[in-house]
């Protein structure tokens, strides 16, 4: 009979959750001895009809309080701080990572490589090398969670959330959506596979894929208008957008923001909420003729450009 | 003295535990409303900080001369209501009626200012939805969400209240109220000022913010 | 008039004597009699759930069954059983008894609370009856306001109807136990459960407020199709999770409060001494409340909320846990040089520490952000809570009831099968949640009708449980039921206990008090014990 008590360890979070984890588990041992044997000993010592001492001590009640109040206070800030920092590793990614993208829609995951290969409920990566997924909802709020990870993200429409890793271990791993959204929620799953490097680059290629994402994004670019105005046009004066990504842009209120994927998915969405410093509101939304797989397509190809420099202005 | 009893609730000990629970009973149910309302002016906050120009946008075109008009009715209403509440500790019936009933005209009045003005609204496209003035920004919308929930949520407590009042005015007509006796009045007075206070903070939030920026 | 055979009950036998009656202690029970059917569907809801997930298939019900049911148990559960049940029922009978008082400030508003938990109550109930509610109790949006097809504008009326019953409780509590404690009652010398109903009563009235605005907005988005938590318009779903969860933190503290007060008045009774470290089991009751209402956003750590704001609810979630931690240390130590006796209220006030203790210690899993980030949204939440509202607060409830019921009915419960009844639930409870803490770090998700086989053991095991479990609870409703007709009947006083309720008969009179008591002691004065656990000088 199997009795698995806990996932296969197959990143580097993994081992660090693991390690807090048997630590809580250990200290909660603890604690219940701590509480239950003295309990029941005083149950069957001083059970009623039992000869006993039961004369009543005159006992230092205030210093007993506080002992007891401040050494689990002082524990559990000690856990609170371990956990906090492995978290905040946990959530702020490496500089260097594969980037991949990850939409949920009710109720199915569609995955987007660099490269162009598409998959639907199943991730290809390799191991030991940092993955971070920006991950994109079309309808509900979704979770991306991969017990043999130890790590999830809610996946949140209306914004890109990121969720990164170092698999450790090559093998077939489950995911799932945790957090319910509707009818076939329970369905809303699939496998992660981590390769060897080799295998990987095979797997890839092996998917004959014609336009990496960042070129489908260009196809879109010059599809959906966006040509138009940002390259070089004589009648409507639209910012640059070579050499953009991860710059500080100026806004019409005179503060400044950085042009990440958040600013870039906004400026296509919600055009009119920052404007650009020296130009006009003039920029039409994209909401509702723009899919998330199309979204991300378009900001991958402006952070192929993000390296070049823009071009004079006139 | 059986007369006097009678004003006693038979659960408390005398008229001054009654009065203390009464007091005590309509602040904790204000503090309620203000965490009822908080939530609203909590989500407010959260959304004029994301759409800075888009909520500036929206406050241009709310009416400040219906507001305003509004804002002197509602503060005039929280003073006859005051008045009330002091003929009612001084026992004078005929008073107490003509200041509560000067209320419900005055908050009556306000219902009515609101009605033409949430019907100017209508006519202008100022309620979020396919008919949205598209001049405005799109997120002038939320900014219009706010304001047609904040007041009507204001109105219907202004409603609610019109009834406490007459409520009030008929039991002081039948004397029910004397300097023994008067916390029905005072904690109905504390109800009305409350909903006075809370349009205090409605009227800059949805009227003066920008305007003339 | 002063017919010994008179109390509560006898006086009057007509329906519109209880329809329309202002005795708190009648209130009590038309409340009683009313969770008990909410219960009963919440229940057989849960009993379909684990029925369903004995095999790894959704072969039983339908998707969209199977999220109707565990929606309708979650808000069923919640806001119709445990949150009104201590208070409303043994709140309601007993904080008047125990300060002395004829009843509670405002007994009509006490009625009124009662219809509004009715009408709210029919709301959600035809609800129901029409298809149900697929959202979660939790109603995140957009899925509720843009996406879901189903009765969610019934259910959130019929929430917020009843919420705002809680709040008049929640505001009658406190004027009462404010202004009508009896002479010589200071605030050090009440009862523990009175501190804990204070505490309780000052959530309910100010977090139960946020919940209403939420599901109004919630609904006006949801009808008027515009709204403030839709992105398309640029708004932001996570502010309703922040709406939510705002209240609904508090809200778990308003269900557990109630049961923490209730087992700190068994435990002194059944061990025939004065609680240890009275002043600080108080305050801790109220940290508990002021606390609770800070830490909300331990259940958006993976929400994409800032990691920032993670960190201080994860530090703040920490010391919430301290007050409770205290609690169990005191209560262990009233034990020490005690006289202990093991009747059923006892067993499940033991009982509950137990089940208590652990749920508790698994929240500190989940307020350690690293382990939540796995365990969040997973199996190990459900067993979490579940030890803490059924181990816990349902438990309580049950000793809470075995030890008042003499003194509301007037009659005894039959001890024995009341003994076992008490170690049937124990043992049916850890069998059915226990496995689930082991699936949810296994990676189970929650709200799933469907699972991978590799999870199938332990479900088993939990449905197993599930089958104890209820008998735990079915013999308690029979014995009770036959209680009422062929039980002993009891004494002013059968457990000796202190405290101002013990001194009206069994049951008490309708206006409880002839004369207002005055009081000179502390609470839980038991005279000294002799070496084999007597009171020699009583």
């Amino acid at each position: 009979m199997n009795f698995p008590l806990f996932p296969q360890e197959a990143s580097t979070a993994a081992a660090q959750t693991d390690h807090i984890y048997f630590a809580l588990l250990g200290l909660s041992a603890f604690i219940l001895a701590l509480v239950f044997l003295p309990m029941i000993f005083f149950l069957f010592k001083y059970r009623s009809g039992k000869i006993a001492n039961r004369a009543q001590l005159n006992l230092p009640t205030n210093k007993i309080e506080v002992t007891w109040t401040v050494i689990p206070t002082l524990i559990a800030l000690g856990i609170f701080a371990w956990g906090a920092k492995v978290y905040f590793d946990e959530e702020v990614p490496p500089a260097n990572t594969l980037e991949i993208n990850v939409v949920g829609k009710q109720w199915m995951w569609k995955i987007q490589h660099q490269e162009g290969n598409h998959e639907i409920n199943e991730l290809h990566i390799p191991v030991n090398r940092a993955v971070k997924l920006t991950l994109a909802s079309e309808d509900v709020i979704h979770s991306f969670y991969i017990p043999a990870f130890r790590i999830k993200q809610d996946v949140v429409p209306g914004r890109f959330t990121t969720e990164w890793f170092q698999p450790t271990r090559v093998g077939t791993y489950r995911f799932y959506c945790s957090e319910y959204c509707g009818t076939d929620h329970s369905k809303m799953q699939g496998i992660v596979f981590v390769m060897k490097p080799q295998d990987y680059e095979n797997w890839l290629a092996r998917g004959n894929v014609r336009n990496t994402l960042a070129q489908s994004g260009e196809n879109l670019f010059r599809r959906l208008g966006c040509s138009g105005c940002h390259v070089n046009s004589n009648v409507i004066h639209a910012p640059p957008l070579e050499g953009l990504y991860e710059k500080l842009v100026p806004l019409s209120d005179k503060t400044f923001v950085r042009a990440d994927d958040k600013y870039l998915r906004d400026s296509i969405l919600l055009p009119t909420s920052q404007v650009v410093a020296g130009y006009q509101p003039l920029m039409p939304t994209y909401e509702g003729r723009i899919s998330e797989d199309e979204l991300l397509q378009l900001i991958a190809y402006l952070k192929s450009i993000g390296k070049e420099t823009p071009p004079k202005k006139p | 003295m059986l007369e006097r009893h009678s004003i006693v609730a038979e659960q408390f000990e005398d008229a001054e535990q009654q009065s203390a629970a009464a007091h005590l009973g309509m602040w904790t149910f204000i503090a309620t409303e203000v965490l009822f309302f908080g939530g609203l002016f909590l989500a407010y906050t959260v959304y004029r900080h994301f759409y800075f120009d888009a909520f500036a946008a929206g406050s241009k075109h709310t009416d400040a001369v219906y507001g305003t008009i509004n804002s002197v009715i509602l503060l005039t209403s929280s003073f006859t209501m005051a008045l009330a509440v002091q003929f009612a500790k001084i026992g004078r019936a005929k008073l107490i009626v003509r200041f509560l009933l000067l209320t419900v005209f005055l908050g009556a009045m306000f219902l009515a200012v609101k009605g033409f003005e949430y019907h100017e609204d209508i006519v202008k496209h100022l309620v979020p939805g396919p008919n949205f003035d598209p001049s405005l920004p799109l997120q002038s919308q939320i900014f219009f969400w706010f304001y047609w929930i904040m007041t009507g949520l204001h109105a219907v407590h202004i409603l609610i209240g019109l009834g406490v009042l007459s409520a009030m005015a008929f039991l002081a007509r039948r004397e029910k109220f004397s300097a023994q006796y008067h916390s029905p009045v005072e904690i109905t007075g504390l109800y009305w000022h409350f909903v006075d206070i809370v349009w205090l903070f409605l009227y800059p939030l949805l009227y003066l913010v920008q305007r003339h920026a | 008039m002063n017919d010994p055979e008179q109390n509560y009950l006898s006086a009057g036998w007509t329906v519109r004597s209880w329809l329309l009656t202002t005795d708190h202690k009648r209130i009590g029970i038309l409340y009683l009699l009313s969770i008990l059917v909410f219960f009963a569907i919440a229940a057989a809801a849960a009993a379909m759930m684990r029925l369903e997930l004995l095999t790894p298939q959704g072969d039983l019900v339908l998707s969209e069954t199977y999220n109707k049911l565990f929606t309708m148990h979650g808000v069923l559960m919640v806001w119709f059983f445990l949150i009104p049940s201590i208070p409303t029922v043994l709140g309601n009978f007993i904080i008047p008894l125990m300060i002395g008082a004829r009843d509670v400030a405002f007994p009509k508003l006490n009625l009124l609370s009662w219809y509004l938990f009715i009408i709210g109550g029919c709301f959600a109930l035809h609800a129901i009856v029409l298809g149900g509610v697929d959202t979660g109790w939790t109603f995140y949006t957009p899925y509720s306001t843009a996406y879901s097809n189903s009765h969610v504008l019934e259910m959130a009326a019929g929430i917020f109807i009843a919420g705002f019953g809680s709040i008049l409780t929640g505001l009658n509590f406190i004027i009462t136990i404010q202004k009508m404690r009896a002479p010589g009652l200071t605030w050090f010398r009440l009862p523990l459960f009175i501190w804990s109903m204070y505490s309780t009563s000052i959530i309910l009235v100010l977090a139960t407020p946020v919940l209403a605005i939420t599901l109004l907005l919630m609904s006006i988005e949801r009808i008027w199709g515009v709204g403030i938590f839709n992105p398309k318009l640029g708004g932001d779903p996570i502010l309703f999770q922040h709406l939510f969860w705002f209240y609904s933190h508090p809200a778990v503290y308003i269900m557990i409060l109630p049961g923490l007060g209730v087992v700190s008045e068994i435990i002194p009774c059944f061990s025939r001494k004065k609680i240890f470290g009275y002043k600080f089991v108080a305050f801790s009751s109220v940290a508990i409340a002021v606390l609770g209402f800070l830490v909300w956003g331990h259940h958006m750590f993976v929400s994409s909320q800032s990691i920032y704001a993670g960190m201080a609810f994860s530090i703040l979630s920490f010391l919430v846990a301290i007050p409770s931690a205290i609690k169990v240390f005191n209560w262990t130590a009233t034990l020490y040089r005690g006289s202990i006796s093991f009747n059923a209220p006892m067993l499940y006030a033991l009982s509950f520490i137990g089940l208590f203790v652990i749920g508790g210690l698994t929240g500190l899993f989940l307020a350690t952000l690293a382990v939540d980030v796995h365990l969040h949204g997973t199996y190990f939440v459900v067993a979490h809570f579940h030890y803490i509202m059924v181990g816990g607060m349902v438990t309580a409830f049950m000793g809470g009831l075995h030890f008042w019921w003499p003194k509301i009915t007037g009659r005894l419960y039959p001890e024995k099968l009341a003994q076992l009844a008490a170690i049937i639930l124990f043992i049916g409870f850890n069998l059915t949640f226990f496995p689930q803490f082991i699936l949810g770090y296994l990676g189970m998700p929650r709200r799933v009708h469907e699972y991978a086989p590799e999870f199938q053991l332990y479900n088993v095991l939990s449905t197993a449980g599930a089958s104890i479990l209820a008998i735990g609870y079915l013999l308690p409703l029979i014995y009770f039921l036959w209680s009422l007709f062929y039980g002993k009947k009891s004494s002013a006083n059968p457990w000796r206990a202190t405290g101002l309720e013990w001194k009206t008969s069994s049951p008490p009179p309708k206006h409880n008090f002839a004369e207002t008591p005055v009081v000179t002691e502390d609470a839980y004065e038991y005279p000294p014990l002799n070496e084999i656990g007597e009171h020699p000088d009583a």
